[in-house]
């Protein structure tokens, strides 16, 4: 199973890619997740890859290859269009953040980014900041998008609540378990 | 229990299992999360060095003290260290010394390509290379043992795809080691001439046995699946070649880089119609099958730039085309890295553009100062050069041109390699301007202290350097403190500096925005109210939470961290702060 989660620098899909690692490994399987540190993690694009299976020996994914996508923005959901595999769904969050060649002018956020993925892909489009806010805090965006990808697969719920849990620091848990729901119930 | 770790998180598991003693690194994306983890283990001295050079030598007395000891840097820190590192190689150790360099394959983070292998064939130094964090923690405990039986240091190559990828590790228990006995022996720790030429003979019988080491070990491993094509590889590529070519090849992965084997080598290749080398960067493994004769397939098929992908083995190896998938079909916009809202390094460079002074960069989150819109840094080359080379600049165009320049540079790259150039230009008469900008941390490679925030790594309370007296002693006699935030006020200290027929230094003094304490002191948002006039001077910030919707600005109150420094921009008082 090969999961590709992308967005910008601080929204917190390195969160998410431990959470998904972590899930995978109490289901028994062999893991391998790529993060990006440094550089790009300032407010540039960033894209991280989970990989399960029996035996995983590359870390990364490439075009065509990803069963599922989760993206935290949705020009970034489309820069990633092509990674994803023929069949494969993109689970994506609506919101926009513009990136610097769009604020300085130099360029435009493509418009109708939604339509076009749709028409290409199997595409669920979320406003997940605004499910964030109702758990209480935007920042919650990835947990409210692990929720969403947790109804996709086929691991018991229990498992996921278990591992967010052990994941986030013990004061953040209430407000992540609303979150997941948040989205799991979607 | 099997835990997920990173191969940097991994690396530090070996070195604690291993019974290190005594670890002095400086950050370096993608090396810095081993030294970070190596803290997480009580009763072991882990610090951050001012520089790699340091750092080097720091570990290399530990061991010469009887101490397992080890030393991590990024592929460039290596080019800092080179200097122990050359003559460590002479002295051998005493305990056991590792010392990792993180590779950087596709510049993720980085200035440069280079590719670390020449080292170890320059410095006659053995190196091993793991390919996932299982390999990471079972390698540096094999780099301790090859350190104490050959009497050498030992380079553990990483790169970023194994530094920064999880895989399963199983941790085992920790060794006893006890200290090595300290014994005064000049004739292997003095490196005069007269020690060094015997000590020479010695580094080349160390490579012999090394060799025979490397024909042997376990590390070099073949792997037979009875296909008629041979595949040499050895770290993050063998895992790609691995994936991408399954059980239609042989393998022959490589554990040791250098020296590497010649008899397996040759053994192995004679079976096959076709033997392949894949290795990302150089062609090292690739030259050192041709000069022994054996004719290897390399880089004619597989380039010498960027990271390798299976897609890219496969096509190159069995004429598979990669998946189909869909195309955008559209040009958009790329999204690069970002000071962030807050950061503020962006109240320096909208002085500098404003004034449009020549930049002299240097390397930190402050680097993005060359990106738009602030497009303001004119020069970056390596941590340090900011500032010696604006010293050149300026005594090859002389004062006028000295008038409209200045160098910049972090609290953490002064601490490096700042100062020297400092020095320089005091006692060679030199009259540049220097800003420092001091954010309180070393930013860019995600927050560790340093000799001017008095924490140690462990967040112990030390002592500060004070950038002030530092400078003062070194004869800056015009140092002047100024909040970057303030804008009016730090461009006319900025144009008065710049004027002084005197060398000069600002301490541009705010700290990052990322910090707990600025988090807890930045709250709500600004807000644009109807005084605005549409001038979009605030647009000149570059601040990614200030965008144009039509004619309109508009703040994003999702990235805005209520900073306040577009408020003091404004000309119209147009920008407010609000509460959320
Ligand atoms: C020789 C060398 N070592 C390490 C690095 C990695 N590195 C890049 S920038 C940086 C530190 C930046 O800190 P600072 O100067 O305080 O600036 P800030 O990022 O906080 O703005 C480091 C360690 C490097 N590029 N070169």
């Amino acid at each position: 199973m090969n999961i590709m989660i992308v967005g910008v620098g601080g929204q917190g899909t390195l969160l998410a890619s431990r959470i998904l690692g972590r899930v995978a490994i109490k289901e028994g399987y062999d893991v391998k997740v790529s993060e990006v540190h440094g550089m790009s993690q300032r407010g540039g694009s960033v894209v991280t890859y989970v990989k399960y299976g029996d035996k995983v020996y590359s870390p990364i994914i490439d075009r065509g290859e990803a069963d599922i996508v989760l993206a935290f923005e949705i020009l970034e959901a489309y820069r990633a269009m092509p990674y994803l595999k023929k069949g494969g769904k993109m689970i994506a969050n609506t919101q926009k953040m513009n990136p610097m060649p769009v604020i300085t002018g130099a360029m435009e956020y493509p418009s109708d980014i939604e339509k076009k993925l749709s028409e290409k892909i199997n595409l669920q489009a979320v406003d997940a900041l605004s499910l964030a806010e109702q758990a209480g805090t935007i920042k919650a965006v990835n947990v409210v998008l692990i929720g969403l990808l947790a109804k996709s697969m086929s691991v018991d719920k229990s498992v996921w609540i278990e591992t967010i849990k052990e994941t986030v620091p013990e004061k953040f848990i209430e407000l992540n378990l609303k979150a997941f729901e948040l989205g799991y119930n979607l | 229990m099997k835990k997920l770790m990173l191969g940097n998180e991994a690396v530090a598991r070996g070195a604690y299992e291993a019974g290190v003693t005594v670890v002095s690194s400086y950050p370096g994306t993608p090396s810095t999360e081993i030294t970070e983890n190596i803290v997480k283990y009580d009763n072991i001295f882990v610090e951050w060095a001012p520089n790699e050079k340091v750092a080097c030598e720091t570990a290399l007395g530990a061991s010469i003290a009887g101490a397992r000891s080890m030393t991590c840097m990024k592929h460039v820190g290596l080019n800092v260290m080179a200097d122990p590192v050359f003559t460590a190689s002479y002295t051998g150790v005493n305990g056991g010394m590792v010392m990792c360099v993180a590779d950087d394959q596709g510049m993720h983070s980085s200035q440069n390509e280079q590719d670390s292998r020449h080292y170890a064939k320059a410095a006659k130094i053995l190196m091993l290379e793991p390919s996932d964090s299982a390999e990471c923690r079972d390698f540096t405990k094999e780099a301790y043992a090859f350190s104490e039986k050959f009497d050498t240091p030992v380079f553990i190559r990483l790169s970023t795809r194994v530094s920064h990828s999880q895989s399963l590790v199983e941790e085992r228990e920790k060794e006893d080691y006890i200290l090595k006995d300290y014994d005064k022996n000049p004739a292997k720790y003095v490196m005069m001439p007269g020690n060094a030429i015997k000590r020479h003979v010695v580094v080349e019988d160390r490579i012999k046995a090394l060799k025979e080491m490397s024909e042997t070990t376990e590390l070099n491993s073949v792997e037979e699946n009875g296909a008629k094509i041979g595949v040499i590889s050895a770290g993050i590529a063998y895992m790609y070649a691995k994936e991408a070519l399954g059980d239609k090849v042989d393998y022959l992965k490589l554990g040791v880089i250098y020296p590497l084997p010649e008899k397996k080598i040759k053994e192995f290749a004679e079976k096959y119609d076709k033997v392949y080398v894949v290795e990302e960067l150089d062609p090292i493994i690739e030259e050192h099958c041709k000069s022994i004769g054996v004719d290897v397939i390399g880089k004619d098929v597989f380039t010498l730039q960027g990271e390798y992908t299976p897609t890219m083995i496969k096509k190159a190896v069995l004429g598979e085309d990669a998946a189909p998938y869909e195309e955008i079909g559209e040009q958009i916009p790329i999204r690069p890295p970002v000071m962030c809202a807050g950061c503020p390094h962006r109240g320096v460079f909208y002085v500098l553009k404003k004034l449009g002074l020549i930049v002299s960069g240097d390397i930190g989150c402050y680097t993005l100062g060359a990106t738009p819109p602030l497009q303001s840094v004119d020069t970056t080359i390596c941590m340090g050069a900011s500032v010696s080379a604006a010293h050149g600049m300026a005594k090859a165009r002389g004062a006028e041109f000295n008038k409209k320049l200045v160098s910049v540079i972090g609290d953490s790259t002064f601490m490096h390699s700042g100062i020297t150039g400092l020095v320089d230009i005091v006692y060679n008469k030199g009259n540049n301007t220097v800003i420092i900008l001091d954010n309180s941390i070393t930013g860019m490679t995600g927050h560790q202290d340093n000799p001017t925030t008095g924490y140690t790594i462990r967040k112990e309370p030390t002592k500060q350097v004070n950038l002030i007296t530092l400078c003062k002693a070194i004869g800056i006699e015009n140092v002047v403190v100024a909040d970057p935030f303030d804008v009016k006020n730090f461009e006319k200290i900025v144009k008065e500096e710049t004027e002084r027929e005197a060398p000069s230094v600002i301490i541009a003094q705010r700290p990052c925005a990322l910090l707990p304490p600025m988090r807890k002191k930045y709250s709500g948002h600004c807000e644009i109210t109807d005084k605005c006039k549409k001038c979009k001077l605030c647009m000149k910030l570059g601040c990614p939470a200030i965008s144009l919707a039509g004619d309109t600005v508009k703040i994003d109150v999702t990235q805005c961290n209520g900073c306040g420094l577009c408020t003091n921009v404004c000309p119209f008082g147009a920008i407010e702060k609000g509460d959320k």
